[in-house]
């Protein structure tokens, strides 16, 4: 009992029980997103609740380090609240705007994209703008990189800022399979003739979906109108050919097709079980990093199919509502520093993709993301480059709902 | 004087359970204003009706919560009169509380590694008796119609019947029973069937529909163990809840309202088993065989519970040796290497959801304790004996969480209440405090009247009697329904979830979050710390009396 430090567990206790019930005493801050400066100031003794996805430990211990040099340094107290789903957070936002919370939300910060961004930015659930105001925002060349300011093809406007890159990426167990399928239509051949070696997570988890659009955009050859919000004409035209070739690729896969598993991590397991031979990931460096701990065999080898993979930017928005938003912008801030990224795409830390054009940083710079290895289990950055475009968010939903319709109840 | 604690005892739990319920079920008619929707409508049900799979979501719901309990309690009952009074009987008395703080989850997980085609079983026989390269892709976790889920239920409400009957059967005497019935010449196992089972069924009604209650509606136990295509009911009902659309709130209040109907409905079924068996015991006692089926029910009953501690003790293996375990390729049957780094990992993660954890635990279960005991106190003063209403203490037993949790969560968001920890410890509160009754109430009522009687006689007052006398006495059992009461808090994963908005974690929150995205060998490590706080529980409630009357042998024999 002899030390309290502002983040020992008692304190926290302490803060629930007594702080936040007058919490909003603090809020009625004007907030001027250019004064950086100011922002600072009113940032100190702040606490930012962080909703991010909580499955995976060693983005959890990442923030654990994230979360310690925010307080030394401007002594604002981080709390990574952790969700199963980002469903679950927009579902909270706008369950507290109906109940007429507009200025106690209970989340600071959140990270998102996709149809969870287009809901919120659709319905003004989302503070803003701000994230280009950010001193660390030109980092990221967003002039080179449309991909900063475009979510799934959505104008971000400035409400969220880029944290990491993800790519769909395949792999394989080199024991078992020797030359893994080039394309989608390629996987149906080989599982025909291998039945029971692969597997995709069960829609709507968000690898499952991914998968799904994958198919449609390779099957229907980048149609058009993926691009551009869905109706149900175009729906039918476009993803006739997709429910034809699930319906012949489900019959070869494990358990024929009768079980599909819940997540990313699931399929993972099924691979380092020796259960598949083909397996998908939405972070290129997961096979190399799980080789790496031993779940995964190291005969593993990541692989981009040959007409590219889709790939994204994930972000950090604000909602309306946050209590703490000027801490939530200067712990943005610092996530896209050179510094954090340089550690988040450290294998030994995160094993993120950085979201920061490294050619455009001095040579001392761009040694801290020397960190990035040629791993046999990596796919090569020239297969990286490789990258489809994500469909207009609202196929994402219209997709996983048929899926379900279709085959959640055989 | 007391009256209020047992008064306070029964709002407490009824009316946020009665409250939560009914604010859940409005907007399965339509009725929801936060969403601008305040006609009532029956479009909510038409929509459930139209979600694909439902009827297979609903009888597998069905299926599980009659055939649990029925194939649990057979086993427990066949076990106890083939075994009573054998050296097996006292090692399983004595290991039968610590394996019923197994937590649901942790217990489904390692199962599902120990029966799985590429688990710890198949890589047990594939080395020497089947040779198999690669795990045969057969479908046993997850299988369409939950019978793995079916099992994994079986598993862990056997040990929860045994240790109810075994807390009710003293009052019955079986020995003097059993000792007529074999001098009229039935055999020991008959015997036993045939004088105690129909005595000793009313006396465990209560926890067997209890059972019936959370078979068909958890949510754990199935997100693990259940069928995916499509998922039983319970599941689908919190899926609908978290989706980013609001407007399927409406389909997870019809759906939710659906779930209680479903429990009831298999209440119902049990009620007209319970018919059906009892008039078929009447023929078979009026028949008078002594012998017939003897050997069969003694096979059965001696068999099935070593049977059940094979597969825990199973699952317990499963979770050690992942938790250990370095690089372990299908099909050894042991890892290649072992290693602590897993537990090193997660070290520095570990203490704020522990501490967490034991503050919740601890506060909620003295809380229920001290209500549990004024009322105890307060019915012994007022000589009145058994209250009628006290059937209201098990309402958090007998209504799926998932119905009233949701009210509850709309009442707070209604209210603009943040997520807090008094909210989460109230939660607690709710599950807990029926255990702690549960377990409480028969030491304390049969605790012998004469001894407060001497200490009024030699000039103490109530309230000295109470404390020199009374808790002292009743030490053991205190401790007891303190452990319980811990072990139902710790593997809370709902209400802390919901109440605590994630973000109070638990040891159990952060173990369900980490299965989305963590290797198994990290699960491994959180469920054996989620399981091993329970046992610490029950370790100090077994060994503190020990100590305390370390000097006082009587006060250990009396127990």
């Amino acid at each position: 009992m002899a030390q309290l430090r502002p983040s020992s567990p008692l304190i926290r206790i302490f803060l629930l029980f007594v702080l936040l019930p007058h919490s909003s005493l603090t809020t009625a801050q004007a907030i001027d997103v250019a004064d950086w400066s100011a922002l600072k100031q009113q940032a100190r003794g702040q606490t930012v609740y962080f909703n991010a996805w909580g499955g995976e430990p060693r983005i959890n211990s990442y923030l654990n380090w994230v979360a310690q040099t925010l307080e030394q340094r401007f002594d604002i107290n981080l709390q990574h609240v952790k969700v199963a789903d980002t469903g679950e957070t927009v579902s909270k936002i706008v369950a507290e705007r109906q109940a007429g919370n507009d200025t106690n939300g209970s989340i600071d910060l959140l990270w998102v994209n996709g149809e969870n961004f287009a809901a919120l930015k659709q319905n003004k659930l989302l503070f803003g703008p701000w994230a280009e105001e950010q001193p660390n925002f030109s980092l990221v060349n967003a002039d080179r990189f449309p991909e900063m300011r475009e979510d799934f093809t959505v104008p971000t406007d400035g409400l969220e800022s880029p944290w990491t890159r993800s790519q769909l990426v395949f792999y394989h167990d080199s024991q078992w399979l020797v030359e893994p399928p080039q394309t989608i239509a390629a996987i149906l051949d080989w599982s025909t003739s291998n039945p029971g070696e692969f597997t995709y997570p069960r829609p709507p988890a968000f690898l499952g979906s991914t998968f799904l659009k994958q198919a449609v955009l390779e099957i229907s050859n980048n149609d058009p109108a993926l691009f551009a919000p869905v109706t149900d004409d175009e729906f039918q035209r476009v993803t006739t050919a997709l429910w034809d070739y699930l319906d012949a690729l489900h019959p070869t896969l494990l358990r024929a097709g009768r079980y599909f598993p819940n997540s990313a991590a699931e399929l993972r397991r099924l691979m380092g079980d020796g259960e598949i031979s083909l397996a998908l990931a939405f972070n290129p460096n997961e096979a190399l990093l799980s080789v790496r701990t031993g779940e995964l065999p190291d005969t593993v080898r990541t692989y981009v199919l040959q007409g590219g993979t889709i790939g994204n930017v994930s972000f950090l928005a604000i909602p309306y509502n946050a209590q703490h938003k000027a801490a939530a912008m200067i712990t943005a801030n610092f996530l896209l520093s050179i510094e954090a990224q340089a550690r988040a795409s450290d294998p030994n830390h995160m094993g993120s993709t950085t979201v920061i054009s490294i050619e455009d940083l001095d040579a001392s710079a761009r040694q801290q993301f020397d960190s990035v290895s040629t791993d046999l289990a990596a796919a090569s950055l020239e297969e990286l480059s490789r990258k489809l475009q994500e469909p207009h968010p609202s196929w994402t939903p219209a997709l996983e709902r048929a899926w379900i319709q279709r085959y959640s109840a055989r | 004087m007391l009256r209020w604690a047992s008064h306070s005892l029964i709002f407490l739990l009824a009316a946020p359970i009665l409250l939560g319920t009914f604010i859940a079920s409005l907007p399965a008619f339509g009725y929801f204003p936060p969403l601008g929707s305040s006609d009532f409508s029956v479009e909510a049900w038409r929509k459930l009706f139209d979600v694909p799979g439902l009827t297979r979501s609903v009888l597998i719901s069905l299926i599980s919560g009659v055939l649990t309990p029925l194939i649990s309690l057979t086993l427990v009952f066949l076990y106890l009169a083939s075994a009573t009074g054998s050296k097996l009987d006292l090692w399983i008395r004595r290991l039968v509380s610590p394996l019923l703080s197994f937590p649901h989850a942790a217990a489904a997980f390692g199962l599902a590694f120990l029966i799985a085609p590429s688990g710890l079983f198949s890589r047990i026989i594939s080395s020497g008796l089947t040779g198999w390269e690669r795990p045969p892709d057969i479908l046993i976790v997850n299988d369409t119609w939950g019978l793995s889920l079916l099992f994994g239920l079986i598993v862990k409400e056997v040990p929860f019947l045994l240790l109810m009957s075994l807390a009710a059967l003293p009052q019955l005497q079986p020995r003097y029973r059993i000792e007529v019935a074999r001098t009229l010449g039935y055999r020991p196992t008959i015997a036993w069937l045939k004088v105690i089972a129909p005595s000793l069924y009313p006396l465990v009604r209560l926890p067997v529909i209890a059972v019936i209650v959370f078979a068909s509606a958890t949510v754990d136990v199935a997100l693990i163990l259940g069928p995916t295509l499509p998922p039983t009911l319970s599941v689908r009902v919190l899926s609908w809840f978290n989706d980013p659309d609001l407007n399927l709130r409406f389909l997870a209040a019809a759906g939710s309202l659906l779930q209680l109907v479903v429990s009831l409905i298999a209440v119902a079924i049990w009620l007209v088993l319970e018919k059906l068996v009892g008039l078929l015991w009447r023929f078979w006692l009026a028949a008078g065989n002594r012998n017939t089926g003897e050997s069969l029910a003694f096979v059965i009953g001696r068999g099935a519970m070593p049977t059940v501690l094979m597969v825990i003790a199973g699952s317990l293996l499963a979770l050690l040796t992942n938790a250990f375990a370095g690089p372990w390729r299908f099909p050894s049957a042991a890892p290649s290497s072992w290693t602590i780094q897993h537990w090193a990992n997660s070290l520095s993660d570990l203490s704020a959801p522990l501490f967490n954890t034991v503050l919740i635990s601890v506060s909620s279960t003295l809380l229920a304790l001290i209500l549990v005991a004024a009322t105890l106190e307060s019915e012994r003063q007022s000589g009145k004996g058994k209250s009628t209403v006290m059937w209201l203490l098990y309402l958090p037993l007998l209504i799926p969480q998932i119905v009233f949790l949701f009210g509850i969560i709309v009442l707070t968001e209604f209210a603009g209440w943040q997520a807090n920890l008094s909210l989460v410890i109230f939660g607690h509160l709710l599950f807990v405090l029926p255990y702690v009754f549960l377990s409480f109430s028969e030491a304390y009522r049969q605790l012998d009247p004469r001894w407060t009687q001497v200490a009024s006689t030699l000039g103490a007052s109530q309230l000295k009697s109470f404390w020199q006398i009374r808790i002292p006495l009743l030490l053991a059992p205190i401790l007891t329904a303190l452990a319980i009461g811990m072990a139902i808090s710790i593997s809370l994963f709902l209400p802390t979830q919901l109440l605590g908005a994630g973000r109070i974690t638990t040891i159990t929150t952060e173990a369900v979050a980490l299965t989305s995205g963590a290797s198994r060998n990290l699960i491994s490590v959180w469920a054996i710390v989620q399981l091993s706080l329970p046992i610490v529980g029950f370790m100090m409630a077994l060994f503190i009396p020990k100590f305390i009357w370390r000097n006082r042998s009587g006060m250990i024999d009396t127990r």
